[in-house]
């Protein structure tokens, strides 16, 4: 970052948030870089910014979509990159219809299974290359010799498309695409990009983002002067962009742009995504995610039987790059795991893994506690009953389980919730009925345990132990192995077929005097070593001698090289710059300690680099390899140039170009001819509880997004809806420096708790003057699920926008800030009420993240009701909007039922300031408005378990 | 006390490790808090109180006053962020009253004519520099060059010519020279710290040398010497001593799993980590620049938390140089808020060791305008008694003399 020109942070809050970070934004403006902030609110980030520029939250992919607009209009895009680096020149088969065609859909939607069938997005085949094809290009036929390959796709509903793919997505069934170099051709990727983006416009811009076209304009021209050959330009988000229905098509709205403008493995280019604490790019990397192995393997789903089906939906062998190996990579992990136990006969041990019979993130296993069909529950550093949206579905899932366990420095929210958090105070739950055994253990924190933190640019470093954890405090590292061993204690004599995975693990890690496993260990295993043949005992030092023989074991493909020669790198700390500015021995960036990934861009076709200030790799004519200040990225010595044998797979099948190594085809992708559930082009949805109509297309929302449909999850109508104008404002949920997340490493320190002592809302002037707010006085917010109070920081750095064209027909939309570090609970220094209650669970499709940074609630001023009165408050809104199940929840809003959104733009806010509010110290329900809206009842559907029906408590 | 720039050897007129009669001279170390990089994010306060094992000062409420819940400095909080929120007509008024400050032919500076208000507005904002190649000076080119050459020496017509010459080429020229878009809004934020006076208020009426001057120039608190009589917390123009009052940091639950279950004995060790109650109540304390670490060739825990290195640590000589140098640097930005804050020796406390730029007047960051030492004035009031002695010599004298024989 601290050799990029400019610097757009877009979603991300990164000087607050990431402050340590942020020092190579402070870094990069002392060299001169331009710095803007695009955010709804002015924060700590805004004011080091060189330009802030407020957005509504939720609207991202228009003001992106308009800067792809604005580079193809305004002929600003890098010309030899694009066509040479990018699938811009491919041709899309022509059963491909777009969401200009067919007004916010893709070809292939299903509406009985809310998905896509992803076959129609497919390249047309180059005939040359797919010369055992008859048909010509073009005719649909053409993907004839795919279909099997295809039909995998077509049976895969968008909900569980989204888990079975590691990171190098679906096989493609097109690999050799047809190309058309001069880019007219009306289906190449480049045509197709320039008409789905040409109504992204400033006019638009300002209409839905709220951006007037000045700063629009400002923004684009920062952008584009400071991208080409000579001049990078780098973007930077967090959870802003992620926690959205639509979340991972803006991190793709961006890498077109950063595409089209070749800002992609580039010194100062890229995107950066800013990881929420310390390794969760670790966490992903090696996962805790239900969905994959390490290495961004994918996790097995029931339908994969054996492991070459499994393998084959990872990657073809003829396709091109790198995950072609991943035969080589999935064995020496089942080696890894399972050592003498994994062989050949017993297809390596792939019947031991578990299997996929769906989703199974954080919020199915919630719906499944509270369901009865989950009995124990782990917590590991994390605390759900604060930081995880609609804490109370969080709270009331763990009050039925049979068993808790939490491990943390202290006795976090969600180790006592059972007898002082929000629902024992309203009496939904009572400590004597709640029927969960909850477990406490103490955790060694950072400085007491060794290990690794892999941060945001896939940097693995090493830390060390400092002291010994207190008390009973452990590593762990040392709990789990303690719980394995004694777990296959438990079993050794066990005969049952099931209890084999267990029995045979690898589970001999050496123990320090204290009975911590020795971290190196494990470091040495992921690395992984030679099993057999005269290097027998050696560690790996690249993952390329990984062998799908059982030669060799590892037990994440991408660190290998990091324990290189027995030597852990992670722990390298050479500071000095001779190695050139990429610091490499600082250390170990995975893959093979490579600092910028894709960097084979950083040179033209011909190997050179593009400019003399950006250079960061190139080809070496006379060495006959590529060097330059970084690992390269490429097969080391494959010339620019080199056309690859046609019949030949994975990494061989390269060609000199094909600078986009782990791709299917090589290249970078403007289009996603695969993979992307919701769309091979990211387009602009509304949020799940936007307080606007889409002005772009009819479908409203996000077609494929997860709804989770539960009378202890409601949505607001969606805009136009009756009842929608009950919850007119927008709040957005965000970090403080002085906090960290849900608040089990801050507000239980005296030092951290005095400068952020209490939970707040930001409220610009014109809204605390509107509804009556007292600068930091209380006022209370209700959302469609909870009611919270805050006290009130009315500042102008809320800003309310003006949405919906200046010609008077606009409205203005009001933003509020609600930082999400508080909770309730007895035992922490500081406490409130927690954000995240006011939170719906909505999903993206593509990786099943929460809504979380736009949802609907009102504010009135004063505290919230307490006890009983507060679930009738909650209720009394409920009933007011007539919400149920349905609320929001439609799927396709397009072609027939135009007329909702369109036939009457939602009220505007005026209206609401003119309803009575009530009381702000009583327990008053707000009266329901004439006309049809309060006449719906308000019925609990009857399924729910005792346990989460909203009401039981009370009516005892 | 505010100024804008003074030759390297200014700082020389005051040195108070020599003052102090140190057979060894050590140069004199100080901060410079360049608040323009600040991020706000307090690890400086946070680090501070870890270093030195201060208490908590607060009664966790909100202190009504933006992301500031710590308010100012005091016994308790030896670093403190101050939050300041502004419109654009006080940016303006804060732009105007720093170029006030440059009394150095500076306003060709401002608006290139030819380029005209639209041509300020429009393409000032944000306009990308030119300047090619990734140099972190401020300083290269000419026409920076000439700038510095103004500012530290005076007006340079040469500079100036090469300024006004630009006219409507502004736009194509090497260098920005159209001050930025005034924002809409801003936000301050800017890291308070003891001021270690050239002339220190605090240490020239301490009665019983509790506070001293070390070897690297500072004041520091000798805690087991000071008898809290209190009078140090009047002598300081800043307000930042004070007398502690009592409190501990604790934390409210300790790490022990459970009641009853951490049977065996806290180690030496974690008693050692828990502070003991009113460690140092009543007794006047204030930022030691960190002299423990500092002895032992260490950063102060401030500048080495500090992110962003808005804190820094050094030669006080070196500190107020790049001072000067990153002021240079944001006016030929046009932003001419920026000003120095205690480089200037002939202020009223002599200078100070910790050096800040600020973007505002510093009455806007809650500091004085223009702070003196006390004991400034001595002289002059003990001349004045010594005249009023002299004349009640003289009367009474005269008394007599007048007086006569009965």
């Amino acid at each position: 970052m601290a050799n990029a020109d400019c610097i757009i942070i877009q979603g991300s809050n990164m000087a607050e948030a990431h402050p340590v970070g942020f020092q190579w934004v402070t870094e990069a403006k002392a060299r001169g870089a331009k710095v803007i902030h695009v955010d709804p609110r002015f924060s700590r980030t805004s004011a080091v910014a060189d330009k802030h520029v407020p957005i509504r939250a939720g609207s991202d992919i228009v003001l992106l979509g308009a800067l792809i607009n604005y580079v193809i209009q305004h002929e600003k895009w890098f010309k030899d990159y694009v066509v040479a680096y990018t699938n811009a020149a491919s041709v899309i088969n022509e059963d491909f219809r777009d969401t200009e065609d067919l007004d916010g859909l893709f070809s292939g939607f299903d509406p009985e299974t809310g998905g896509y069938d992803m076959s129609s997005w497919s390249y047309e085949p180059d005939r040359a290359a797919h010369s055992g094809n008859p048909g010509a290009p073009g005719d649909s036929g053409g993907n004839d010799g795919d279909a099997p390959a295809e039909e995998d796709g077509a049976e895969e509903t968008a909900q569980a498309a989204g888990d079975q793919y590691g990171m190098g997505g679906p096989e493609l069934d097109v690999s050799k695409p047809r190309r058309d170099e001069t880019l007219q051709h009306p289906r190449s990727v480049f045509q197709i990009l320039k008409r789905h983006y040409s109504r992204y416009t400033p006019e638009m811009v300002r209409d839905v983002c709220g951006i007037s076209i000045e700063d629009f304009d400002l923004l684009a021209r920062t952008v584009t002067e400071n991208s080409g050959r000579e001049r990078t330009t780098c973007f930077a988000y967090a959870v802003g962009w992620t926690q959205h229905t639509v979340g991972a098509q803006y991190i793709r709205t961006a890498t077109i742009l950063q595409l089209l403008l070749g800002n992609m493995g580039r010194p100062g280019g890229g995107i950066m995504a800013l990881r929420g604490h310390a390794s969760i790019q670790g966490s992903t990397d090696i996962p805790t995610l239900f969905n994959l192995l390490p290495g961004y393997l994918p996790m097995p789903t029931v339908e994969k039987e054996d492991l070459s089906t499994y393998l084959d939906g990872i990657a073809s062998k003829k396709q091109k790059g790198y995950w072609a190996n991943a035969d080589a990579y999935t064995i020496s992990l089942l080696k890894a795991w399972w050592g003498d136990a994994a062989t050949e006969e017993n297809d390596w041990g792939y019947g031991y893994l578990p299997r996929l019979t769906g989703p199974h993130g954080t919020y199915q296993s919630v719906e499944g506690m509270i369901a009865g069909e989950v009995e124990g529950y782990f917590i590991l550093g994390q605390n759900p009953a604060v930081g995880s949206a609609n804490g109370r579905m969080q709270r009331m899932g763990m009050a039925n389980l049979k068993w808790l366990v939490v491990r943390d420095f202290q006795l976090i929210e969600s180790a006592t919730w059972w007898k002082d958090g929000p629902e024992i105070e309203t009496g939904e739950l009572r400590t004597e009925d709640i029927e969960t055994e909850v477990f406490f253990f103490p955790a060694a924190n950072h400085v007491e345990k060794a290990g690794t933190f892999t941060q945001t640019q896939r940097l693995v470093q090493w830390r060390h132990q400092a002291v010994q954890p207190p008390g009973d405090a452990q590593s762990e590292l040392q709990f789990f192995h303690e719980v394995g061993k004694r777990i296959r204690a438990r079993l050794k004599d066990s005969t049952d077929p099931r209890d084999r995975p267990l029995l045979d693990l690898t589970w001999d890690y050496p123990e320090d005097e204290h009975g911590d496993p020795d971290a190196e260990s494990v470091l040495a295993e992921i690395n992984g070593r030679h099993l057999t043949g005269p290097d027998a005992g050696r560690h790996l030092s690249t993952f390329n001698e990984m062998k799908a023989d059982g030669s060799t074991e590892g037990g994440c493909w991408i660190y290998t090289g990091v324990y290189a020669d027995g030597i852990n790198h992670a722990a390298d700390r050479e500071t000095g710059v001779a190695d050139g500015p990429a610091g490499k021995e600082w250390g170990w960036a995975w893959p093979a300690n490579r600092r910028i990934l894709y960097n084979r861009a950083s040179a033209d076709p011909e190997g050179k680099p593009w400019s003399e200030r950006k250079k960061l790799v190139w080809w070496d004519e006379e060495q006959g390899r590529w060097v330059g200040n970084d690992v390269p990225d490429f097969p080391v010595t494959l010339a620019p140039g080199t056309t690859p044998d046609p019949e030949a797979g994975g990494p061989a099948a390269l060609a000199g170009d094909d600078a986009f190594i782990m791709q299917a085809d090589g290249k970078g992708w403007l289009f996603a001819p695969k993979g992307m559930v919701d769309g091979p082009l990211p387009t602009h949805y509304e949020a799940q509880e936007s307080p606007v109509p889409n002005v772009m297309y009819a479908q409203q929302h996000n077609p494929t997004r997860v709804t989770v449909p539960r009378p202890d999850n409601y949505s607001k109508p969606s805009a136009g809806m009756p009842g929608a104008d009950v919850y007119p404002l927008l709040f957005t949920t965000y970090r403080l420096t002085e906090h960290h997340t849900a608040g089990g490493m801050s507000r239980w320190l005296p030092y951290l708790s005095e400068l952020q002592p209490e939970m707040f809302c930001e409220v610009s002037p014109e809204l605390a003057a509107e509804r009556g707010l007292e600068p930091y006085g209380w006022a209370t917010i209700v959302s469609p699920r909870a009611a919270i109070e805050a006290k009130v920081l009315v500042t102008e750095r809320m800003r309310p926008l003006r949405i919906g064209g200046a010609d008077g027909h606009g409205q203005t939309v009001h933003q509020i800030g609600l930082p999400y570090h508080w909770g309730v609970g007895g035992n922490a220094v500081v406490s409130g009420d927690s954000a995240n209650d006011l939170v719906g669970v909505t999903l993206d499709p593509n990786v099943l993240i929460q809504g979380s940074k736009v949802g609907a609630c009102d504010i009135i001023p004063g505290r919230r009701p307490r006890g009983t009165d507060l679930l009738d408050f909650v209720a009394g809104y409920q009933r007011w909007a007539g919400l149920t199940v349905d609320s929001g929840n439609e799927g396709v809003t397009g072609s027939g039922e135009d007329a909702g959104p369109e036939a009457d733009p939602m009220a505007p806010p005026e209206m609401t300031s003119a309803r009575p509010h009530p009381p702000a110290d009583g327990p008053v329900v707000p009266h329901d408005p004439p006309g049809p809206l309060g006449q719906q009842p308000s019925q609990r559907p009857s399924h729910q378990p005792p346990a989460t029906e909203p009401r039981t408590g009370r009516e005892e | 006390m505010v100024q804008m720039t003074q030759g390297p050897d200014a700082t020389v007129e005051g040195n108070p490790t020599a003052d102090a009669h140190y057979e060894h001279p050590h140069p004199r170390k100080g901060f410079f808090t360049d608040t323009s990089i600040c991020i706000g994010c307090k690890a400086c306060e946070v680090a501070c109180k870890e270093w030195n094992r201060n208490p908590v000062d607060s009664d966790y409420t909100l202190s009504n006053s933006s992301f500031d819940n710590s308010e100012g400095l005091g016994a308790d909080t030896w670093r403190h962020v101050a939050f300041v929120e502004q419109d654009r007509q006080r940016v303006e008024e804060a732009r105007e009253s720093g170029r006030a400050l440059v009394s150095l032919g500076m306003p060709t500076l401002r608006r290139a004519p030819g380029s005209g208000a639209g041509g300020a507005d429009d393409a000032g904002a944000i306009r990308p520099s030119t300047r090619t190649g990734t140099r972190s000076g401020p300083l290269d080119g000419p026409i920076d060059a000439s700038l510095v050459g103004g500012l530290q020496a005076g007006p340079d017509m040469g500079g100036l010519d090469v300024l006004s010459s630009l006219g409507s080429a502004v736009d194509s020229s090497a260098v920005d020279i159209t001050p930025p878009d005034t924002p809409e809004f801003r936000w301050l934020m800017s890291s308070d710290v003891c001021k270690h006076c050239t002339n220190a208020g605090c240490l020239d009426v301490c009665p019983t040398g509790a506070l001293f001057r070390t070897e690297h120039g500072t004041v520091v608190v000798q805690d087991d010497v000071c008898n809290g009589c209190g009078t140090c917390v009047a002598g300081c123009p800043f307000g930042v001593i004070e007398r502690r009052k009592d409190g501990i940091a604790q934390p409210k639950t300790d790490r022990s799993p459970a009641p009853g279950v951490h049977a065996e004995k806290p180690s030496k060790a974690e008693k050692a980590a828990q502070p003991k109650k009113n460690k140092n109540a009543g007794v006047a304390q204030k930022c030691t620049l960190c002299y423990d670490r500092m002895t032992d060739g260490q950063t102060p825990a401030c500048a080495q938390a500090c992110p962003t290195t808005s804190i820094r640590y050094g030669e006080r000589e070196d500190m107020v140089a790049s001072a000067q140098e990153r002021v240079a640097q944001l006016h030929a930005q046009g932003r001419t808020e920026a000003r120095l804050y205690g480089a200037n020796p002939k202020d009223g406390v002599g200078g100070t060791g910790s050096v800040f730029l600020l973007l505002d007047e510093p009455e806007v960051y809650g500091l004085p305008p223009d702070p003196r030492v006390p004991t400034r004035d001595l002289p002059r009031m003990y001349a004045r008694a010594g005249i009023a002695m002299a004349g009640m010599v003289a009367a009474a004298g005269l008394a007599f003399l007048g007086g006569g024989r009965r």
